[in-house]
């Protein structure tokens, strides 16, 4: 799953597609905290609450990459990162 | 599970947060109700506010340091007197931004932002206190994103300009892209140890053999926080978002975030993988400060945009604050990185503050506007010398025993081999090869004899205290030098491990 996301990440030209991809890769390791917690170690909550304030983190992150992401809209009327090139070295 | 009825009086411990807290709390009480025409003054007060934070703590570093030692948390949060005057630094440079930006806050296109653009940035401050502070990686992830994504939103405050929403997208994109591999590798190690506390990994890792998950997950670690301290290969964001960030922004993630970053990361290696320092992360961290510093340094010649030119010569200087950190938390090395770091803080501020001026008053960025600027503003020239000398490390100024200090702190590892002193020699021909470009500016700013195209003009006050207090450092910090001993004995009585 997390190597879904970084294809995805990679390969999409769309920047919703690429925020799609990221969440892929926090679910990701969500996923994997879960997973350890519960097989690994079913005594103690560490990772189940590591989870919890991750997903918390990963909302604030994508309402903040959507917020970006409209304005590059409003001022580009279109949201391909193939049109991100003005600065260049 | 017994249940523990909290003690609200450990809050108490986090002296410069509860500190910093108040801090932000006045600046939106005051932003939010009072009316439209004092709002003016919203950018003194904020840097008045912070100047008494700093004043505080340098008072309480030297009264009482001992006081400063403090937990909280069953150990997530951790405050010795080292931390203490690290954040006490971090203020200093942070007092420095607000007073060159007020400026800018006041102009009239930021009138009615000025308030979001303090609040975020005293955000970003606290999560980086809470990042330097963190004994635990919850805590640690928590005070990243507090510190990098408010930072995303400042990059994007500049709504007219369109580079500024190329600069944000790139930014929260790596950040995002970046902290998900970081904490890919935290539940990779989480998945090793059943502990996200550092000293519970350092004591699960003791004695452990070195696998392939392991490997894996430190080098996720690794690559998580370069991101945000932009070594190379994980620099690319860095000069794009430079770019387009408003300048006082740009001033901020330079000197500031990366500060924080980079003894964040030492502490994360001393304390949670100190045991893997010679079978894994000093090899690591000896490619990145090779590949940092030469490639910082390559890119930086070619440079003709101001900011991008900046850019690429702060991924070269991150290279040499790692320095300080691949000695394995020596004290000697500890207190090396913090003096860079204050150093590093004034002299790039000088810069930047110059060319917050010229921007702002010409609107001109780029190095061969500068051609000539000696005869129609000398002073700014001088300031802008300065900080490139101080940059470049030319004695006396601070720029040269910073970079000695911290050549110094990279040979005091014990057991130090024949590949550290390669190390150190190959930081020192590129320091020659960043006196190159460095030297560039001043000789396009003084010997260049062509009509400068940017007019004469006085800087405001606001600016011109900026730089006097940057030159200060500057030319201070070179000839009072025993301040590195002060911090040296700070580090050497309080060890991080």
């Amino acid at each position: 799953m997390f190597a879904c996301g970084v294809y995805g990440f990679i390969t999409r030209k769309n920047m919703i597609a690429m925020l799609v991809s990221l969440e892929l890769m926090l679910n990701a390791v969500d996923i994997n905290f879960v997973v350890f917690n519960r097989y690994l170690f079913p005594g103690a909550f560490e990772g189940m609450f590591f989870t919890l304030f991750a997903i918390a983190i990963a909302a604030a992150e994508t309402a903040l990459a959507i917020a970006i992401i409209i304005n590059i809209f409003r001022a580009e009327k279109n949201i391909d990162v193939r049109n991100l090139d003005k600065m260049k070295f | 599970m017994e249940i523990v009825n909290m003690d609200y009086t450990q809050f108490l411990a986090m002296k410069q947060e509860i500190g910093l807290l108040i801090v932000f709390i006045v600046v939106f009480l005051y932003d939010t109700f009072l009316p439209a025409k004092s709002q003016k003054a919203l950018p003194g007060l904020t840097a008045v506010l912070m100047l008494i934070l700093t004043v505080c703590g340098i008072v309480f570093e030297a009264v009482a340091p001992e006081t400063l030692s403090k937990t909280a948390f069953a150990g997530m949060y951790v405050s010795t007197p080292v931390i203490a005057a690290l954040k006490t630094i971090l203020n200093v440079g942070v007092v420095i931004v607000l007073i060159q930006s007020v400026n800018w806050a006041n102009s009239s296109f930021m009138a009615m932002r000025r308030g979001e653009f303090y609040e975020l940035l005293l955000v970003t401050l606290f999560g980086m206190y809470l990042m330097v502070s963190a004994r635990h990686f919850l805590l640690f992830v928590i005070g990243l994103e507090s510190a990098s994504l408010p930072l995303a939103a400042m990059v994007a405050l500049d709504k007219n300009r369109y580079e500024s929403h190329e600069a944000a997208v790139k930014y929260i994109l790596t950040a995002v892209f970046s902290s998900a591999i970081f904490m890919l590798g935290l539940s990779f190690v989480y998945g090793l140890t059943g502990s996200l506390y550092f000293n519970d990994i350092y004591a699960a890792l003791t004695g452990a053999g070195v696998n392939m998950m392991l490997i894996v997950a430190l080098a996720a670690v690794v690559s998580g926080v370069g991101f945000k301290l932009s070594l190379v290969p994980f620099h690319l964001w860095t000069a794009d978002v430079y770019q387009g960030a408003p300048t006082s922004v740009t001033s901020y993630l330079s000197v500031i975030s990366k500060g924080a970053a980079a003894f964040a990361f030492l502490v994360i290696l001393v304390q949670a993988f100190g045991m893997l320092y010679a079978q894994l992360w000093e090899w690591m961290l000896y490619a990145l400060i090779i590949l940092t510093i030469t490639v910082g340094n390559l890119f930086a010649i070619r440079q003709k945009n101001m900011k991008r030119f900046l850019a690429f010569s702060s991924v070269s200087q991150a290279g040499y604050i790692m320095l300080g950190v691949i000695s394995d938390g020596a004290p000697v090395a500890t207190a090396a990185m913090m003096f860079y770091i204050l150093v590093y803080i004034f002299s790039n501020l000088a810069a930047f503050g110059v060319i917050g001026a010229i921007e702002r008053a010409s609107g001109k960025l780029s190095m061969d506007d500068y051609r000539g600027l000696y005869r129609t503003n000398p002073r700014l020239s001088v300031a802008m010398m300065l900080a490139m000398f101080s940059l470049a490390g030319i004695p006396p100024f601070a720029g040269f025993f910073s970079k000695f200090f911290i050549f110094t702190g990279a040979l005091s590892a014990p057991g130090v081999g024949t590949a550290m002193y390669v190390l150190v020699l190959i930081a020192l021909i590129n320091t020659i090869v960043s006196l190159y470009y460095y030297l560039l500016v001043v000789k396009a700013m003084f010997i260049a004899d062509d009509q400068c195209v940017i007019e004469p003009f006085r800087s405001s006050a606001s600016e011109r205290l900026g730089l006097w207090i940057t030159v200060a450092g500057i030319i201070g910090l070179g000839i009072a030098s025993w301040f590195f001993s002060e911090l040296n004995v700070l580090t050497a009585t309080y060890p991080l491990i």
